[in-house]
């Protein structure tokens, strides 16, 4: 059985370096980090002000992970969530309290490679603390076959002069079918930045689902998704903000652009349940900006070239 | 260098250029002057291939017309817009180095002093972030580091002060001393004095192709004669 985990650890931590992680820091005392395989922790890292708890549950795993209150995270706490095999379901619960003063930041790769028909379910409670701040950043590789389901959910709340900012990407492979729903409600001067930027290609279907509640005064949030469809992709964005506190600010700013076949669906919603609350939105969707794509060929590049150049600063 | 014979462009069923010929010489300055609507735009756009045309288009004595874009900058020739796209996510520097032929990072501080530019320009974004100046001033760097035989600029002289206006006609010179083309398109005579030639156009016609000083007598004079 060791023998296995430790097969199934090094192919992973393979997978993880080449979607970018730093595998070093999976290894290293100095970095908090956890790898999940499947059902199965196969290794875990708490550090001086960090503790992860984790166990494998009935239908999937549940991780706990406190940040020590006034404890400001130096190094970044590594994830690596992944399933080896082609088929399969993923169940992660999560939970994340940044206890009072506190900082971290994760960095949280999730991978499969081989997928034909997996399915990803991350459900994740967050905490923010009062002062405390969480930065959330998670990269997807789901293989080349588009046969992954992905569907993270995540609701968070955020104490007086928190922060909580998150990422959700997915730039290389295929996205296959993704199901974001992020809910996050922010107290007193507290802010958040939700940030979503997929490509998607084939068949690949993609909805986001992104709520900001600002219920403190002088909370501030942002919700920012930029797509790139290709071939017969679809998507569906819905960003809402909805201002409650006094003072309160929320933006909803979103940028698709399709090609071939590709269709896309946005939706801003803003709402304000107080006259001295203020939300906005922006969105666009269309071809690639001809302007844009005027200059690069007027420079010698190809068409491909261009768009290439185009898509990648959107996403990036 | 480029021979433009007989050339139309039509858009939207509309004759916006009709039947213009004429020539820009290796090394030269060659101002293309027309009041507003006159068809400069069009005309500078169909040479770089955008619209498409009747007539001819000889650039170094090969029949271009046919070509994609691409192709013609590939050959040699660009065009800065007048309005210079804005690119989300993609710093200067990496813009620069798209269309640099020398790309070492001090060649791309040099030019980027050339045009009137602090080097940390180059680490911002090619967005909204940036003034309505300094981007135009990134589009020129952008074509200075491509070395073109031909570089089409439009109205480089737009919404710019006396100040920028001086620095932005040395950099031209300077282009000219680099060995390339320029064909520069203003609605404004101001530029005329760095010209060595200059063309007038007029409702889509050419109704004057010559040396500067003959030109800017005559876009003095009556600068759209066709037009009532």
């Amino acid at each position: 059985m060791e023998e296995l985990i430790k097969r199934e650890y090094e192919t992973l931590v393979k997978y993880y370096e080449s979607s970018g992680g730093n595998s070093k820091a999976l290894i290293s005392k100095d970095y908090a980090s956890m790898v999940i395989n499947g059902d199965r922790v196969l290794a875990k890292n708490s550090t001086e002000g960090i503790i992860i708890d984790a166990r494998r549950i009935e239908n999937g795993v549940h991780a706990v992970i406190r940040i020590k209150k006034e404890y400001k995270a130096k190094n970044p706490v590594h994830l690596c969530f992944g399933m080896l095999p082609k088929e399969g379901r993923q169940y992660i619960k999560t939970e994340i309290f940044a206890e009072e003063d506190s900082e971290v930041r994760f960095i949280a790769h999730c991978i499969f490679p081989n997928a034909v028909s997996i399915e990803h379910v991350m459900d994740a409670e967050v905490h923010v603390g009062k002062n405390a701040k969480v930065e959330y950043e998670e990269v997807h590789y789901h293989g080349k076959s588009g046969g992954v389901k992905v569907v993270p959910r995540t609701r968070a709340i955020v104490d007086e002069n928190g922060e909580y900012n998150s990422s959700f990407v997915v730039k290389s492979g295929r996205a296959g079918m993704v199901d974001i729903k992020y809910e996050v409600r922010l107290g007193e001067n507290a802010k958040s930045m939700l940030v979503t930027k997929i490509y998607a290609r084939e068949d690949d279907y993609v909805k986001a689902d992104e709520s900001i509640y600002l219920e403190g005064e002088y909370s501030s949030g942002v919700i920012k998704t930029r797509m790139a469809l290709r071939d017969r992709a679809r998507s569906e964005v819905i960003g809402k903000t909805v201002g409650i506190g006094a003072y309160s600010r929320g933006h909803v700013d979103c940028t698709e652009i399709i090609m071939d076949e590709a269709e896309a669906m946005a939706s801003p919603v803003v709402m304000a349940k107080n006259p001295k609350a203020k939300v906005t939105h922006e969105a666009a969707i269309g071809s690639v900006d001809k302007k844009q794509l005027l200059t690069l060929l007027s420079r010698g590049l190809s068409e491909e070239e261009a768009i290439d150049i185009i898509v990648s600063g959107l996403l990036k | 260098m480029l021979k433009v014979e007989n050339l139309t462009v039509v858009r939207n069923e509309k004759d916006i250029v009709k039947d213009v010929s004429f020539n820009v010489g290796y090394g030269e300055i060659h101002l293309l002057l027309g009041v507003n609507g006159s068809g400069k735009t069009t005309l500078a756009q169909a040479i770089m291939g955008i619209y498409p045309c009747r007539g001819k288009i000889i650039f170094e004595g090969e029949d271009i017309t046919a070509l994609p874009i691409h192709e013609r900058a590939r050959r040699g020739i660009t065009l800065a817009f007048q309005e210079p796209a804005r690119f989300e996510g993609l710093l200067v520097k990496d813009y620069l180095m798209l269309s640099a032929k020398d790309k070492r990072m001090g060649r791309l501080e040099e030019v980027i002093k050339m045009v009137g530019l602090p080097k940390s320009i180059l680490f911002q974004e090619v967005g909204e972030n940036l003034s309505g100046g300094e981007r135009k001033r990134v589009e020129l760097a952008s074509v200075i580091l491509m070395e073109p035989k031909l570089a089409i600029l439009d109205e480089p002289d737009s919404g710019i002060d006396m100040l920028s206006f001086r620095l932005i006609s040395e950099v031209i010179r300077k282009m000219k001393d680099m060995g390339t083309s320029v064909m520069l398109i203003t609605h404004s005579e101001d530029m005329i004095n760095i010209a060595d030639r200059a063309t007038i156009l007029c409702s889509g016609k050419v109704i004057a192709t010559g040396e500067r000083e003959e030109i800017k007598k005559l876009f003095r004079y009556s600068p759209c004669p066709l037009r009532r």
